[in-house]
């Protein structure tokens, strides 16, 4: 791993399902993540994602990449635009430094109308990884 | 539209003073998770994020660290644990017109692993409450809250958390009325087979059979030899943005600007209007490559897209 590396992009398609099982397995039960009649009446077109799940898949897309043996030490985001129903999230990464075993990757996750979510991940590698 | 913007101004600062004298109060005190760490609560979240890690299965398993939070949630029954100064300083909000809450930024240290078993505890500071901003979504002040999470009584992980409350814009709930539904193309003997295509995911090109001109979008006839007949090609599905504009007003019913319109030139040569995805508007570009997908819009409306790679 050198700074610099781009990790290989990984798609997450945006289903109702995606957001609905999100929110509740994240025990966060506001209703703009399940109920799209009420989310209209708070001015959005349609439920979205909570942030605790894409806290979790950003985790996932870090580990995913570098294998069960890599440890989250910090995980740090920022959402923009929401991820709706039917849209598509495509998460990419860079590391942008590296200090003996940890590594800071920086993560931005694109749907189709902007960047959901922009942010930066610090992690522990296996020493094998490390030493590449 | 205020008549004063001066005194609108002072109103402000009065209101952001008194918003300010939260920070340094707890959000949470001696907060406890309703579950110790579990396996089933770490399955079904992994379900839901395809997160298929070995190391959140088996005897030795830890938690996802980014779960952090979910230990901590209230869920449907609430809990006690929020303060009174929490709920005092949203009340205070919702007072003045910010009744809506979103999410914006969430950092998240982890000290040690959450294994089954461990109690969780937290306890929680309002850190900072912004001057009011106005954003995207509407007008509202950015509250900030740093909780610190214990495992067994050590120290587990920290967690910032910072919402906007905020009063939605008008033009948010006026954007996009439920019933409001794209545009149906007019469907006619010229383009029938266009359409037809498209419903079965076939991007189909008119040739004409005199002088197998290539020619889109359909037409009666041929514009380099005049000649009536025609067949079809299925388009490849690559192609390339030979220009684009980005819409960003005015906003017509069923679209959310700001995107993209891209004229993308086909690799057999001919060129089609339609929508990126995949890249944000602001990064599309002449020259991008991008592929042909289909995207359903609603129960009976499927349109031809182009998805471009950002590498």
């Amino acid at each position: 791993m050198r700074v610099g590396d781009a990790l290989p992009q990984l798609e997450i398609p945006v289903t109702r399902t995606l957001i609905v099982a999100g929110a509740i397995a994240s025990r966060d039960y506001q209703d703009v993540h399940h109920d799209a009649e009420l989310a209209r009446e708070k001015g959005s077109p349609d439920i979205f994602m909570n942030i605790l799940t894409t806290n979790g898949l950003v985790g996932r897309y870090i580990t995913d990449h570098l294998g069960p043996t890599a440890t989250l030490r910090k995980v740090a985001i920022r959402l923009g635009a929401p991820n709706y129903p039917g849209d598509t999230m495509v998460l990419t990464g860079t590391v942008t430094a590296l200090d003996g075993d940890t590594a800071e990757i920086g993560v931005v996750g694109a749907n189709g109308i902007g960047y959901h979510v922009t942010g930066t991940v610090t992690v522990s590698l296996d020493a094998r990884e490390a030493g590449e | 539209m205020s008549a004063d913007p001066a005194g609108d101004a002072d109103e402000a600062a009065r209101f952001h003073a008194l918003l300010k004298d939260f920070e340094g109060r707890p959000a949470a005190s001696g907060g406890r998770a309703k579950d110790l760490v579990n396996e089933p609560m770490i399955r079904h979240w992994c379900e839901a994020m395809g997160d298929t890690n070995p190391a959140y299965t088996g005897p030795d398993a830890i938690a996802p660290p980014t779960m952090l939070q979910a230990w901590t949630m209230g869920g449907l029954s609430g809990h006690g644990d929020r303060s009174y100064a929490y709920d005092e300083l949203l009340a205070l909000l919702d007072g003045a017109g910010c009744t809506s809450v979103v999410a914006t930024d969430c950092e998240q240290e982890y000290l040690r692993p959450l294994r089954p078993g461990d109690a969780v505890t937290f306890d929680a500071v309002i850190e900072s409450v912004s001057p009011r901003k106005t954003t995207k979504l509407g007008t509202g002040h950015f509250v900030t809250t740093r909780m610190d999470v214990h495992a067994n009584g050590e120290p587990a992980g920290t967690h910032r958390f910072r919402i906007l409350k905020f009063a939605p814009a008008q033009r948010a709930a006026q954007k996009r009325p439920p019933a409001t539904r794209r545009p149906r193309p007019v469907i006619n003997r010229d383009n029938q087979g266009f359409w037809d295509g498209v419903r079965e995911h076939k991007l189909l090109i008119q040739r004409c059979t005199a002088c197998a001109t290539l020619r889109f979008p359909w037409l009666p006839g041929c514009h380099a030899c005049a000649g009536p007949d025609w067949d079809t090609v299925e388009a490849s599905g690559a192609g390339t943005v030979f220009s684009y504009v980005v819409m960003h007003h005015p906003p017509f019913p069923a679209f959310d600007p700001p995107y993209a319109v891209a004229l993308v030139e086909l690799a057999e040569g001919v060129r089609i209007i339609s929508n990126i995805t995949g890249v944000p508007y602001d990064k599309v570009r002449i020259g991008l490559p991008v592929r042909l997908e289909f995207l359903r819009v609603d129960e009976d409306l499927e349109l031809p897209v182009f998805r471009g790679s950002e590498g």
